[in-house]
């Protein structure tokens, strides 16, 4: 690696090698990032086409039309299968291409390797590997939405019989076949990045660089690509068995089963298994999701209140606990799968023990705002924001995890308020904050900050104004995945919201915009960035505004200090940056 | 419409092009940093977290009086004692809510950036972590002991003089079955579901016709195969589709043999089928009466949800499911209560399980127990009228997936 000296500027490199299979961190870190907002947009859109018919079921609307045209939006107005595969579609982009892939993908490849101090990641090779098979698997599920018979339509959780079984409606034909696929490749890119992750952090930190000095967007991002490692590969075997169900005769998932005239050939399968199977990865999988943004906003609030973020050691033992738990909660979302109820207790204790570290997460960002010296950058105004949605959605998990209450709102809207806000939006925030601080490290010049301030302020009150509101439609006992719910009199009363959240998501989807314009007009129009603009203390602020290869033009840098010391009395500045040693006498944290 | 939506959009676009122009210049023209946080842009977010907190909490408020009483009074048991675990967890979290979001939002407000000031320099406190890793720790104590008390009152076993009634659902529509006056279900196999056997109810002579279909099916089938033999023409897969409609139909009749006729409380449950009446549209259940329900899918999961009962179970294909309730609200009572006299009590789906997910519904009657003898008498048993009279029921107009038991 010593090799990687000033001659870096000179030897010209092909366009290709560049931009295209690029093996350098930071250009893979942009490719993730740009992919994933472009299924972001996707992922919105049809959010919008359904929230079109909910909240105005029957109304004609040509937009769908223009879009969707006559087969799946006949008249304007949504079909029935077509309702469903879009809410599939847009679940299953948000979690695994925006929120998984992306978030995961752009932070760690940018973060990682320039938070402790690497030339580049572990394997190189292996990180291109996971891009592109991410990008194929990303063409593969949008691909999925122009087939005979429509995208994959039984849920982002893929029930079977449902999923196995193609006359049991026209997703679960060539739609669920691309699905499938499509999960097979991300899996793939997930692990090839993960394993990545791992071994860069574990073997690349620099000089000084001890465990306990990482940053906690590190450790974050370090536990979450375990959790990853482990639990995917328990996906990838729930869909090969799935596979195997739909192509091959067997019956793994079913049994006793009579369907469009014909008793099936199927004895002895468990549908149950499958969602034993789905949700190990299931749970695990939404603090993967979760996880880089708590720690990106670690990072955020501890700079931008000049503050240390307070109890570093138990965030990290927090994250730590998150980590470990999510693998022993997963039967929680199976409470009245008539699993035995003894079973259905022991998920009850182990779920809401996660409540714990949790609440010590939240008290902890709030104790390091407290006498603080905040400036609100666009970026702490998504992470204060985060922390918000991070309790207010969290609490509604108690409900979820007590299964007495689970029977009467499993399944409800009540469940999809819930994973919207702890879920959706903590994590969309936390990327957001990711991308409003660290534009200048990866474009070299500065996001439009009223912008910015535009931005966040229309998103944090639409999406509240969508989640918050479902919360009642949902302990009213609405269901969810229902395309019309004027049969049912006894939601009459609660429907009146509809309309109103759906004007909220038009609105929030449409402020995205001016995120979208922000991004790609700075690309080339932004002001030009200093060194180190949000004056912080971590190791990315020491390389080059210019990109260089291995990072660092020169020696890498040598770490003294953990990366919070922010208005530490023993010096003048209120940032200390993690490469200036200790003074004499100093007391090192 | 569409060109009217897409010239807003490009206008927008091009509003917003305009004004960051605009503010780029005048931000060279003041030589401004973007990173350097104004003064003026810190203290109106700062202020903006006030309002927000106010707007948020207001509406948060407002919800609460206007739809928190989400659902009638619960019409079961078990519902009264969830409902007020319910409103215990409501509080409790409604209360942490309010108190976490109130200091966020003051923190944020109150400690916004002063160029004369510096930030505490207070990276950890114990005492402060234990208090919030206790806290909640006993807390969660608390909420998991009181839930699991009730979780197992709700899942406990049965009462022995509970009613059993089975509801069996398919896309997409619900049938409900009652035991008869032996209380015992009459068996049931899948492989005997036909148009004339909506459940599949197996006795000996649906056995004994079933097989016969089988035979007849079988009988032509391999008649095909060898006039396409004997032909030699018929394309390869036209053969091969025959040759798997030959092994299909050979499994299907051997999967029949393989039933074995079990004895329960004395008595063939081939033979117990006889008094068990099958009913669809809607059910009916005795009010004070403890209820068992078994359920039973016949394709894919759905989910018997029953909110006014609290009561929620999937139905799975290939394993059956229960779920004991005791009914304390007749629907003539709710009706008055509600003043609404086309109140009704509902059975719905809540699993997605196709395109007619979101009306798959079946009505609940909650009747005193005399109203309910009295349904009960006037509905058909399964022999009584004969198996033929059993498809005569009101049928649902989804009922289309019926079509011929075979085709070759
Ligand atoms: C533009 C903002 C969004 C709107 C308006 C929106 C709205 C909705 C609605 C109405 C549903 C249907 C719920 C149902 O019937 O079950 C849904 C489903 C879902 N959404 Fe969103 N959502 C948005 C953003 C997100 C984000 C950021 C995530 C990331 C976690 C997300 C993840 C999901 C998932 C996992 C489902 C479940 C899909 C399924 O039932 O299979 N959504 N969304
Ligand atoms: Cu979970
Ligand atoms: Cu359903």
């Amino acid at each position: 690696m010593g090799a990687h000296t000033h001659d870096h500027g000179h030897h010209e490199e092909s366009f290709i090698s560049k931009y295209i299979f690029s093996h350098d961190h930071k250009m893979i870190s942009k490719q993730f990032l740009i992919t994933a907002i472009f299924m972001g947009i996707v992922a919105v859109m049809l959010s919008i086409f359904f929230r079109l018919q909910l909240g105005w079921p029957g109304e004609k609307f040509a937009i769908l039309n223009a879009f969707l045209g006559d087969k799946w939006a006949p008249d304007g107005i949504l079909d029935k299968n077509a309702y469903l595969a879009m809410v599939t579609i847009h679940g299953t982009i948000m979690v695994f291409f925006v929120l998984t892939g992306g978030l995961s993908g752009t932070f760690a490849n940018l973060l990682i390797p320039l938070q402790i101090g690497a030339r580049d990641m572990a394997s190189g090779f292996m990180n291109m590997l996971s891009y592109w098979f991410f990008l194929v698997s990303s063409l593969i599920m949008l691909a999925s939405l122009f087939v005979e018979g429509g995208a994959a339509s039984g849920g982002w959780t893929i029930y079977p019989p449902l999923s196995a079984l193609p006359q049991a409606m026209p997703g679960s034909g060539t739609g669920m076949t691309l699905w499938l696929i499509s999960m097979v490749l991300f899996v793939a890119s997930s692990l090839l990045g993960g394993l990545n992750y791992i071994v860069t952090i574990i073997n690349l930190r620099t000089k000084g660089m001890k465990m306990t000095r990482l940053p906690l967007t590190v450790w974050a991002l370090l536990v979450t690509a375990i959790l990853g490692v482990l639990s995917f590969p328990v996906l990838v075997s729930a869909v090969v068995l799935l596979i195997m169900d739909r192509t091959m005769g067997t019956a793994f998932y079913l049994s006793d089963i009579f369907i469009q005239g014909e008793a099936l050939d199927v004895t002895g399968g468990s549908p149950i298994l499958f969602q034993h199977l789905f949700w190990f990865l299931g749970h695990p999988e939404v603090y993967i999701v979760l996880l880089p943004a708590l720690g990106i906003s670690s990072e955020v609030i501890a700079t931008n209140s000049r503050k240390p973020i307070f109890g570093y050691k138990a965030m990290i033992g927090s994250i730590l606990a998150i980590g470990f738990l999510s693998f022993i909660v997963w039967g929680h979302h199976m409470y009245v799968t008539g699993m035995n109820p003894f079973i259905g207790s022991v998920f009850v204790f182990t779920t809401l023990l996660i409540a714990i570290p949790s609440a010590v997460k939240a008290f902890n960002y709030i104790t390091t705002l407290w006498q603080g010296n905040i400036k609100f950058t666009p970026a702490m105004m998504f992470s204060v924001g985060l922390v918000s949605t991070f309790v207010t959605g969290g609490l509604t998990g108690i409900i979820l995890a007590d299964s007495a209450l689970d029977v009467n709102v499993h399944d409800t809207y009540f469940v999809v308020a819930h994973f919207h806000i702890v879920m959706g939006m903590s994590a969309i925030f936390g990327m957001l904050a990711g991308v409003y601080h660290w534009f200048p490290k990866m474009y070299g010049r500065m996001l439009n900050s009223k912008l910015g301030y535009a931005h966040f302020w229309l998103t944090m009150v639409c999406g509240f104004g969508v989640f918050f509101p479902m919360h009642f439609v949902g302990i009213a006992g609405a269901p969810r995945r229902y395309y019309d719910y004027s049969e049912f009199d006894y939601l009459d009363h609660v429907m009146d919201l509809n309309p109103m959240i759906s004007t909220f998501a038009i609105i929030g989807g449409a402020a995205q915009l001016l995120f979208i314009f922000n991004f790609f007009h700075s690309i080339w129009y932004g002001q030009k960035a200093t060194q180190n603009p949000w004056k912080s203390n971590t190791l990315e602020w020491t390389t080059p505004v210019q990109h260089v290869h291995g990072n660092w033009p020169g020696a890498l840098p040598e770490v003294h200090r953990w990366a919070y010391d922010y208005s530490n009395p023993e010096h003048e500045e209120d940032f200390v940056p993690q490469i200036v040693p200790l003074k004499q006498g100093e007391h090192a944290h | 419409m569409n060109l009217f939506i897409l010239l807003v959009v490009v206008l927008a676009i091009i509003a917003i092009a305009q004004l960051t122009k605009v503010y780029d210049l005048s931000r060279t023209l003041r030589n401004s940093r973007e990173e350097e946080v104004s003064a003026a842009d810190n203290r109106v977010n700062a202020n903006a977290w006030i309002v927000w907190m106010f707007v948020f909490f207001g509406s948060v408020i407002y919800l609460y009086a206007k739809y928190g009483d989400y659902l009638p009074e619960s019409a079961s048991e078990h519902g009264v004692a969830m409902d007020k675990l319910m409103s215990l967890n409501i509080w409790l979290i409604t209360i942490v809510f309010f108190i976490v979001n109130y200091l966020l939002f003051t923190f944020a407000n109150k400690y916004r950036f002063n160029p004369n000031r510096k930030a505490k320099f207070f990276a950890h406190d114990n005492r402060l972590e234990m208090l919030w890793t206790l806290v909640p720790g006993v807390t969660m104590a608390f909420i998991i002991v009181y839930g699991l008390i009730t979780w197992n009152n709700i899942t406990g076993p049965a009462s022995a003089d509970a009613m059993k009634i089975e509801l069996y659902s398919k896309q997409f529509d619900w049938t409900a079955r009652y035991p008869g006056e032996n209380k015992v279900f009459g068996a049931v196999d899948y492989n005997l579901i036909g148009t004339t056997n909506a459940l599949g109810m197996v006795t000996k002579e649906g056995v004994a016709q079933k097989l016969a279909e089988l035979d007849h099916n079988i009988e032509s089938t391999e008649k095909a195969i060898a006039d396409g033999v004997a032909k030699g023409t018929m394309p390869d897969s036209y053969m091969e589709s025959l040759e798997e409609q030959l092994y299909k139909l050979k499994r299907h009749k051997q999967r029949i043999l393989d039933l074995k006729e079990n004895e329960l409380n004395g008595q063939s449950q081939w033979l117990a089928g006889a008094d068990d009446k099958i009913v669809k549209g809607e059910f009916h259940i005795p009010v004070g009466q403890e209820v068992e329900f078994v359920f039973r899918s016949q394709d894919v999961i759905h989910s018997a949800y029953m909110p006014h009962f609290r009561a929620q179970m999937n139905t799975v294909p290939g394993v059956p499911t229960r779920f004991k309730m005791k009914p304390t609200i007749t629907t003539a009572e709710m009706r008055k209560k509600l003043g609404n006299d086309k109140f009704d009590y509902v059975l719905l789906c809540n699993k997605v399980c196709g395109a007619a997910h979101f009306n798959m519904k079946m009505t609940v009657v909650v009747d005193t127990p005399e109203d309910f003898n009295a349904w009960l008498a006037e509905q058909k048993t399964f022999s009584g009228e004969g198996a033929k009279k059993e498809e005569a029921a009101p049928a649902p107009a989804s009922d289309t997936t019926m079509v011929a038991q075979t085709k070759i």
